[in-house]
């Protein structure tokens, strides 16, 4: 409005001013142009998956997403048991890395000292540049171990009776992908979520230290409560990093195409299969639904963003009606 | 690189002129990747007129590029099916390169010695019949010896692979049962057990868990030195896996293949006394009828080179070489190669 006014208001530019304006277009049309390539690159990525996969789809219809049989041999495929360990052993990693990263980033903002405040956060995002291959090589050689000697016996006569907890463990598991999982997504939840309280603005914690309130009430009701959309962005990040991690969940999660309600069976996921199936599938249709597990894979990712961001955006238009009525 | 293949690719539309770059690009399985690369290099040294490259990509992409033509030659560790042959009007060869094998692997703690295999008991472990390590039929194969109490627990391969297909193959042939239930194929529906990544992922899992047996290629075995377990051969002896015994396996195989064989054969359970029963060869795939004469025969030249000074390579890098008796049979196939209906090697006298 206001430079449509200018505009109409300033005198004609001189002609060799006008003359040098020519670049501005050239650059619009640079920068546009690079801003349609990445949507276009996804679409183009979508069309590629599903094409390749229309034999797979033609051929095994809805069933491929609920049959269990994998069998490259009879040409038999369905991909249940795969889109289940992916969500399971996801969902496995979040309950145990949202505690465990919300703790850091709270203890980071509100109680460390301040001059180790900087080094840990610097470690624990040091996590995140770790090879996803040598948290599996560890997953291996030090988590499986000691899982099975010192974790899971306990957790067996604990819990044994539960469905969650039964059955042989052989270390590769769904447990053990999802403690693995775990431990990479904590540096990405950790570190947005101490971004995000540190950006909680100081009069929140003043305020409910003003009306008597103890710190960590202070961070219960005050802090966390303001944080929230962001916080649920953070774990939504994590959880997508975790849907998509191949290298070092298929060196733990025992590859198995099993549906299994317990956490000490094997299981499988997506990702994992696509990675070690790919450069071998002969056939035609082996690779169709590789592809078509591709392609579900792919719309499970979108799905989880599309609810993060739904999420996200209900959280904080609910906040803000929260302050209004405040 | 770009422009040296761009001048080498120019220099093939318009047939080369003798001692100009010659370009062949390959791409294939990833089992005989590390001998490959050797011979390209130690060829490479003497020959420098022709540049080659190996891609180990899998035998699956081996075979995908083969067939589009990407590749002047592939590799592979299974040969190609009829119905893939049919889709490139037959216009292939199989060359064996080496020999490799697959070894039962296996952790038992308190057990010395090696392990004696019967095709039956190694068929029923993998089915999930025998379940117990001290099960009377494994005691009735190991006399003497005081099995545990343990559960069994099988680890395969969970990526597909040249070394599982050779695997099945051989529970293939030796069980109706794992035929008729499971069959071959670089990776299957497996009965029981858990899925490592490639040999590392199998061995470190069976070498973490007790009572786990796994099975790995005997290169990858011999290297790292880890217990493997004698397999019982089609005359009834127990054969402790060995380059000897892998070479002698394809010796064995030579009686039903015969001298015109097309060499797209198994070679698991041979006939032959001494002769390990999981061994296979590995293959180069070369087309039959080359567009450029000059780009066949250096291909052709560096195959025979390979199987003849280059088999020397073999035993130290964990593969076993080709049986000597084998080598008039594999040159009459390369004979074969042509450019134009016309011949382009004559064999190693003319060469």
């Amino acid at each position: 409005m206001t430079s449509a006014t200018t505009e109409s208001v300033a005198p004609p530019a001189p002609a060799s001013l006008r003359r040098r304006n020519r670049g501005d277009p050239l650059y619009r049309g640079v920068v546009t142009a690079l801003a349609l390539a990445l949507p276009l690159l996804l679409l183009v990525l979508v069309a590629e998956l599903a094409v390749n996969a229309r034999p797979a789809m033609r051929r095994f219809g809805w069933g491929f997403l609920t049959s269990s049989t994998w069998d490259p041999v009879a040409e038999v495929y369905g991909a249940a048991p795969m889109i289940f360990g992916t969500l399971v052993s996801s969902l496995l990693a979040l309950v145990i890395a949202v505690p465990l990263a919300l703790g850091v980033a709270i203890f980071l903002t509100e109680f460390a000292p301040r001059w180790t405040r900087k080094p840990v956060a610097f470690l624990v995002e040091l996590l995140a540049a770790v090879p996803s291959v040598v948290y599996g090589l560890w997953g291996i050689f030090v988590l499986i171990p000691f899982l099975r000697t010192y974790a899971v016996p306990p957790l067996k006569a604990a819990l044994g009776w539960t469905p969650l907890f039964q059955g042989v463990f052989y270390g590769n598991s769904m447990l053990a992908g999802g403690i693995i999982l775990a431990i990479m997504i904590v540096p990405y939840i950790a570190a947005v979520s101490r971004e995000v309280i540190l950006a909680v603005p100081a009069s929140q914690r003043e305020a409910a230290l003003g009306l008597g309130a103890t710190r960590w009430e202070a961070v219960w009701s005050a802090v966390l409560p303001y944080g929230r959309p962001g916080i649920i962005g953070a774990v939504m990040l994590g959880l997508g990093r975790a849907l998509g991690e191949t290298m070092a969940v298929t060196m733990v999660i025992g590859n198995r195409h099993d549906i299994g309600l317990s956490v000490l069976q094997p299981g499988y996921t997506m990702a994992a299969a696509i990675a070690n199936e790919f450069s071998e599938a002969t056939t035609d249709l082996y690779l169709s639904a590789l592809f078509e597990v591709g392609l579900i894979l792919f719309v499970i990712t979108v799905a989880v963003n599309a609810l993060a961001r739904l999420l996200v955006w209900r959280v904080a238009r609910g906040a803000a009606i929260g302050s209004k009525a405040l | 690189m770009n422009i040296l293949r761009l001048t080498a690719l120019t220099a093939l539309a318009v047939t080369p002129l003798p001692g100009q770059q010659v370009q062949l690009n390959g791409a294939g399985a990833t089992f005989p990747n590390i001998i490959y690369q050797n011979w390209i290099i130690t060829y490479n040294q003497k020959f420098d007129n022709v540049e080659l490259n190996y891609q180990s990509i899998g035998s699956g992409g081996g075979i995908r590029q083969f067939s589009d033509k990407t590749v002047d030659f592939g590799g592979s560790d299974a040969p190609m099916t009829d119905s893939a042959i049919v889709a490139i009007q037959g216009n292939v060869l199989h060359i064996p390169t080496v020999l490799g094998a697959v070894v039962p692997t296996y952790n038992l703690p308190g057990f010395t010695g090696t392990f004696r295999f019967t095709p039956a008991i190694l068929a029923d472990i993998f089915l999930g019949k025998l379940t117990k390590w001290n099960d009377p039929r494994l005691a009735a194969a190991n006399p003497g010896v005081t099995l545990p109490n343990t559960d069994i627990l099988v680890v395969h391969r969970s990526d597909g692979s040249g070394t599982t297909y050779v695997w099945v193959d051989y529970l293939t042939k030796v069980s109706p049962e794992w035929a008729q239930k499971v069959g071959r194929g670089t990776s299957v529906n497996w009965p029981v057990g858990l899925g490592g990544r490639g040999n590392e992922g199998v061995a470190a899992t069976v070498r973490q868990t007790p009572g786990a047996i796994g099975y790995v290629e005997l290169g990858y075995a011999l290297i790292n030195k880890m217990a493997v377990g004698q397999v019982q051969n089609r005359a009834g002896n127990f054969i402790t896996p060995t380059l000897e015994s892998v070479t002698a396996a394809a010796e064995g195989a030579m009686a039903d293949m015969g001298p015109t064989t097309d060499f797209r054969v198994s070679i698991t359970n041979p006939g032959g006394a001494q002769a390990f029963p999981i061994a296979s060869f590995t293959w180069l795939l070369v087309r039959k009828e080359y567009p450029d004469a000059v780009q066949a025969r250096e291909l052709v030249k560096f195959i025979w080179w390979s199987l003849t000074e280059g088999q020397a390579q073999a035993p130290r890098l964990g593969y076993a070489p080709l049986p000597k008796a084998m080598l008039p049979w594999v040159e009459a196939r390369l004979k074969t190669v042509s450019a134009g209906g016309r011949a382009v090697w004559r064999g190693p006298a003319a060469q």
